[in-house]
């Protein structure tokens, strides 16, 4: 048995993106539910399975409480941090394929402004003890300095520059400028990113996504009933998530280039039945700059130490050869941990892209990274 | 601000982790290897991922390596370490193996790059807590 083709996401829930937001983060997941739900046709007693995102997600019960939801029939978590989206859209669909429930909400949401920024969330996580032990006591503290000797690794190996992840940084800041939803809202040159302050070399202040306040949240159902649904079917055609060699320790990892994503692509893929060259539009995770074409190497769109040069000359702009992160990614509209990824690859699919619409989007594919190197992705078709 | 707030997060081993740190206090860095098999590993872990042998020894490594690789912080993510900046964090290819983090002692930056080879020191910081500092390894 196959997924391919089995799940849709039938409903997408925005709030209002900001650096610092009045609304706790329950109350933005429920916004951005109500909003979803709504998007899907659905009122929320209609919900039957629920799969909360990220550490501050509330629980299932809680939305069972506020909505009234008279029969959850199931319900699930996928802790892969920014992953973990697209690990709950394969969870969900695995779930109603079985006949356990019909139509999954998945919301996430959160308030940083109020809270533990992302440095303070990894040592409050119990699968990454040894690096709160062994690496936190020496000043390894936030995802920046985890990550970074990934990142100089491929540098040195390949010869990547900053000037390429300065080319990524730059079309998403493009793309944001097409979002009346993005946080960010002034254009900057390759010149700014090479002036913005090292914050952990080789990781500038402008390789670094945002931290932002908001809420999003998915509907997921069967492709089959989502044809008799408001919007024109989005379905997944092909969904994998991959878990990096080491999990637990990017220090310990064999090859410090090799995230998750690259065991999950050909399955992926295979499942799809489609290439490279029919992705007409791509949402890839973008924690930092280099992160998106580590990604883009391992799911094979260039060889290992090309993600550099492969996103030269405008390659992931809007009229380029792969348009991604139509909507500004977290480098620039917000950081809702991928789920925003999710939310604007089906708006372009079902052609509700406004400004950023990649003309005639058929198929396309988001990924998520999470914590230190999990990797998720879905490809999606129109139809 | 307390200075409780300020204070440097310092490491919670548990029994089967407290071997490492007791090494560290006298300067060898002590790795766990499996009793069946021999293997070294690093971080400590309950079993043996080669055999699944459940029981281990803690044996001192030779401290000596070379950098696999790095990154500078420039930006305090606590404030305990404002008064450092810029500092180095060095990946290191143990020669028994596993990898090691640890702090690159100034001295060294200027050579910086893959394949340095170094050899790690622990001194007491002043927290109390002994931590690896590579130094360049100039018998290597
Ligand atoms: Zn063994």
């Amino acid at each position: 048995m196959s997924l391919r083709g089995r799940g849709a996401i039938t409903g997408i829930g925005e709030t209002r993106y900001s650096k610092r937001s009045p609304h706790t983060a329950f109350e933005l997941q429920i916004q951005a539910s109500l909003a979803a739900i709504a998007d899907a046709g659905l009122d929320p007693k209609e919900i039957d399975g629920i799969i909360p995102i990220g550490i501050t997600g509330a629980p299932a019960e809680a939305f069972v409480t506020n909505f009234g939801i008279p029969d959850l029939r199931f319900s699930a978590l996928s802790p892969m941090g920014g992953a973990s989206g697209i690990g709950a859209v394969q969870i969900a669909i695995a779930a109603i394929e079985a006949g356990l429930c019909k139509h999954v909400l998945i919301p996430a949401g959160r308030n940083v402004s109020s809270g533990a920024k992302a440095g303070v969330r990894i040592h409050q996580m119990p699968q990454f003890h040894l690096v709160t032990e062994y690496e936190l006591p020496q000043g390894a503290i936030a995802p920046a300095q985890l990550y970074a000797p990934m990142a100089r690794r491929h540098m040195e190996l390949y010869g990547t520059t900053s000037l390429q992840f300065a080319e990524v940084a730059v079309t998403m800041r493009a793309h944001a400028l097409l979002n009346d939803n993005a946080v960010m809202t002034k254009p900057i040159t390759i010149e700014d990113h090479q002036a913005s302050r090292m914050i952990a070399d080789p990781f500038r202040l402008l390789d670094c996504s945002l931290e932002s306040d908001g809420g999003a949240a998915l509907v997921v159902s069967s492709s089959v009933r989502a044809r008799d649904m408001p919007h024109p079917c989005v379905q997944v055609l092909g969904i994998a998530e991959g878990h990096p060699d080491s999990p637990s320790s990017i220090t310990q990892r064999g090859d410090l280039t090799r995230l998750g994503i690259a065991k999950a692509a050909p399955i992926a893929f295979e499942m799809a039945g489609v290439s490279h060259s029919d992705i007409d539009v791509a949402e890839i995770y973008d924690c930092f700059t280099y992160i998106v074409m580590c990604q883009l190497e391992d799911m094979g769109f260039c060889k290992k130490g090309e993600g550099g040069s492969f996103v030269e000359g405008g390659r992931l702009r809007l009229g380029g050869p792969l348009p991604t992160n139509t909507h500004g990614g977290l480098l620039s509209q917000g950081h809702m941990l991928g789920i925003n990824h999710i939310v604007e690859l089906v708006r372009q699919l079902r052609h509700a892209g406004g400004r950023a619409q990649v003309a005639g989007a058929e198929i396309g594919l988001v990924t998520g990274y999470g914590d230190m190197g999990d990797g998720a992705m879905a490809i999606m078709q129109r139809g | 601000m307390s200075t409780q707030a300020e204070a440097k997060p310092i490491p919670h081993p548990t029994p089967d982790e407290q071997p490492y740190w007791d090494g560290a206090e006298v300067g060898f860095l002590r790795l766990q290897h499996c009793a069946a098999c021999k293997k070294p590993r690093h971080y400590p872990q309950l079993v043996c991922p080669y055999c699944y042998s459940c029981e281990c020894e803690w044996v001192d490594a030779t401290g000596r390596g070379t950098v696999h690789s790095w990154t500078v912080a420039h930006h305090a993510f606590h404030p305990a370490f404002k008064d450092e900046l810029p500092y180095t964090l060095v990946t290191v290819d143990l020669a028994e193996g596993p990898r090691a983090l640890g702090r690159l002692d100034p001295s060294a930056q200027a050579e910086l790059r893959i394949g340095l080879p170094v050899r790690v020191t622990f001194p007491r910081n002043a927290e109390g807590t002994s931590l690896p500092v590579f130094l360049l390894d100039d018998d290597a």
